[in-house]
């Protein structure tokens, strides 16, 4: 190093003396390259600097963070913990257009009275349902969700509490336990948030035999076996106050599940997911059909649901093309009474079975293509249930839907879905356009 | 039943026997880490290949069930992973590498950031406030990640710190020779200028002195479009460019349609290791990125 610097100082004494005199190409080269090598050099040592200050903060900041000083985390240390924000919060809108040949306010499938908010949405624009979310850590053992629903329904902005719960972070074993309001952790679809369906709706069955989905106050207890092979098993014990329970039966612990999931990976481009889970139910005056007369229902209900989902992507690249294909089917069996107009006590005792498959396919990044089949089948009540919707027609309900939609980043994205129902009066074709944007804080989603 | 008990503990007993320590690196470059620092004392797994765009990975079960098992999950930070990881955290039900445990180690957590803002607005793209996350392409970083993680790694097996210590130091010790190798090579590179498929390579270009004039992504994390593109050959039609890089799980016809009509040499950089089939571990991932550049650049 001391032997070229001399070098290059007495290299550039002599150009300075011999730029009287005439300087040859050659001298000037080699000065070029000298004071390039002078200059690589100084840079080189620079970053041997950098590189020592950068050891240097990072010891200081680890210093002063085993010295407990109040969160002294190294530059942003903010990680994937959800509370980047304390707490984070975000805002999901879906607003959606319907177009129907029949009146949706008619809709209703016969052997199968919807109940709380399932079928169709209204007709026209509308701005649906504008969910509001809040999440953080709570302290070291526990983190807290909130997602809450605000809608206009009569003219009247309404606020709703669509989950609301604990969990665990810090239990030993692979075990963890939810408490609050949530989403029961049956089947495949039922825990997912409306703005990551593939559809703008949910499946037929999801519909007849969950409302959509099933929510409701509880615990819920998951573990994970310690092996390369997924395996989750989970069970809930519920308040028994949302559909299909109702009435808040057994003094207030009227549902209960189980769920068992396995997955895993075949090669590199393919993953799966499948699962069977089992929801017990009772209920005590439980409204489905028309709003204003509504069918009453005592008894219990429970449902099994097997559920596979196959997600396909080239070299597991998913953002560039992928496919998904998922199917479940459920099975019910409902066995109490009803309350009809004219018989306040139709012994009842049915089982109904509904299933979809659907697959989703991004050919190229932002749009996507799927299509969905849908169907519902049910054995028929007997002879007191004529005449009422209770009692399904000849034909099975079917649907078939089309979608596609474009996603100009992974918070916006705008669909356009093709209904041709044939579950409910006759044949309907639907048209939707739905748009989902979402801004602030937006949870990363599950498989 | 004490016939079983053996025979069972024979099955498990070689399956323990090894690693003291299960890693979970979120990409190739932190397990190629991983397995410099531990040796044979750890077992490594890397949730990614060189194939896959880090910032969206699906939360796959086998991944949940790798977390499930983990004692250190080693990953970029910065919000890279932050579509994914966040998820099997949650799901994985293993509080040992939570957020702010020992085990949760956030590699970019310890060097200094490039392009950390205040200010992010969704209107400029895929911004990560925290800094650009993809540290590792300047090996200055990886000689301090390397440090922290022998340190992490005693701390959770103290047992073994003085190996962990020891490793280290053996591959300290080679890397600043590697990297005076380096730097050496790649002086040519310097003043040059790159057109980059995505921010992947700022720290790279620090390093090497290579001069960033442009993006294919019109802003972060969306694909180039036609009109950015075209824009870009009006732009670099005559010069102003010296190549175009990509990395392995970008879509290359991008960056080639570009090449074709510039004349603008396009380069596949492995990003990481197992990028290209050069690319085996840390050592030739650079030496690898530094000969494609030299050879982009030679043309």
């Amino acid at each position: 190093m001391t032997i070229r610097l001399a070098k290059i100082t007495f290299a550039i004494i002599f150009a300075c003396h011999a730029g009287l005199v005439f300087a040859d190409d050659a001298e000037i080269q080699s000065l070029r390259t000298a004071i390039e090598q002078l200059r690589a050099d100084y840079e080189s040592r620079i970053t041997e600097l950098e590189r020592r200050l950068a050891v240097a903060e990072q010891n200081a900041s680890q210093a002063s963070y085993a010295a407990g000083q109040a969160a002294a985390a190294p530059v942003g240390a903010a990680n994937a913990s959800r509370s980047a924000f304390n707490p984070a919060m975000g805002i999901i809108f879906q607003g959606q257009a319907w177009h129907y040949d029949k009146n949706p306010s008619d809709y209703a499938v016969a052997g199968f009275p919807y109940g709380g908010e399932a079928g169709p949405f209204d007709r026209g624009l509308a701005i649906g349902e504008t969910e509001l979310s809040f999440s953080a850590n709570v302290d070291d053992k526990f983190t807290a969700w909130l997602t809450t629903p605000v809608s206009i329904e009569n003219g009247e902005a309404t606020i709703g509490v669509e989950e609301a719960w604990l969990e665990t972070t810090a239990l030993p074993a692979g075990f963890a336990a939810r408490f609050g309001r949530f989403y029961s952790g049956i089947g495949y679809l039922n825990s997912k948030h409306a703005h990551s369906w593939d559809f703008a709706d949910q499946p037929l069955p999801y519909q007849a035999f969950l409302a959509n989905q099933y929510g409701d106050d509880g615990v819920q207890l998951r573990w994970i076996a310690p092996t390369d092979f997924y395996m989750e098993l989970g069970g809930e014990v519920l308040q028994g106050g949302g559909y299909p329970a109702a009435g808040a039966t057994h003094s207030g612990f009227g549902s209960h599940s189980l769920f068992v999931n396995v997955g895993g990976d075949v090669g590199a481009d393919s993953s799966w997911l499948a699962g069977v889970s089992w929801l017990d139910v009772s209920a005590a005056d439980r409204a489905s059909g028309s709003g204003a007369d509504p069918y009453l229902f005592n008894g219990d209900s429970s449902l099994v649901v097997a559920n596979v989902v196959w997600k396909w992507t080239p070299n597991g690249n998913w953002k560039q093309r992928n496919l998904v294909i998922q199917s479940e089917y459920l099975w019910r069996n409902e066995d109490g009474f009803y309350t009809l107009p004219d018989d306040p006590g139709a012994a009842y005792n049915v089982d109904q079975r509904g299933w979809y498959v659907q697959a989703v396919y991004q050919p190229f990044p932002r749009w996507r293509f799927g299509g969905r089949l849908d169907g519902l089948s049910g054995d028929n009540p007997g002879a007191a249930f004529d005449n009422t919707w209770l009692s399904p027609r000849d034909g099975d309900p079917r649907r078939y839907s089309l979608m596609a939609d474009w996603s100009n980043s992974e918070f916006s994205r705008l669909r356009l879905q093709f209904t041709r129902d044939q579950a409910g009066l006759g044949t309907d074709n639907q048209w939707g356009l739905q748009y989902i944007y979402s801004i602030g804080a937006h949870g990363a989603h599950a498989f | 039943m004490k016939k079983i008990l053996l025979v069972l503990s024979l099955i498990t007993l070689p399956l323990m026997a090894h690693a003291n320590l299960s890693v979970f690196a979120c990409e190739p470059e932190w397990q190629s880490l991983a397995d410099e620092i531990g040796g044979s004392l750890v077992k490594t797994y890397s949730a990614t290949t060189a194939l896959q765009d880090p910032h969206y990975i699906q939360a796959k079960p086998s991944l949940i069930a790798k977390v499930r098992q983990a004692d250190i999950v080693i990953c970029s930070g910065a919000q890279l992973e932050i579509g994914w990881l966040p998820v099997l955290l949650q799901k994985a039900n293993n509080p040992k590498v939570g957020p702010g445990s020992t085990g949760y180690f956030e590699a970019s957590s310890f060097v200094v950031r490039l392009d950390a803002t205040a200010g992010v607005d969704r209107a400029q793209g895929d911004i990560h406030p925290q800094g650009n996350p993809h540290v590792h392409t300047n090996p200055h970083n990886v000689a301090i990640i390397a440090a922290a993680l022998a340190e992490r790694m005693a701390k959770l097996d103290p047992a073994n710190a003085a190996i962990y210590a020891e490793n280290f130091q053996k591959f300290d010790s080679r890397w600043q020779v590697a990297m005076t190798a380096w730097e050496l090579k790649a002086q040519p590179l310097r003043g040059k200028r790159a057109i980059t498929h995505h921010k992947s390579w700022v720290y790279l270009e620090k390093w090497l002195g290579i001069e960033e004039v442009a993006n294919l992504e019109p802003i972060p994390g969306l694909p180039p479009t036609a009109n950015h593109l075209s824009r870009l050959v009006s732009e670099f039609k005559d010069g102003g460019a010296d190549f175009i890089i990509r990395s392995p799980y970008q879509d290359a016809r991008p960056s080639e349609w570009l090449a074709e009509r510039t004349g603008i040499r396009a380069v596949m950089l492995p990003l990481t290791v197992g990028g290209t089939d050069e690319a085996t571990d840390l050592f030739s991932l650079v030496d690898d990125t530094i000969n494609r550049l030299l050879g982009a650049a030679a043309q």
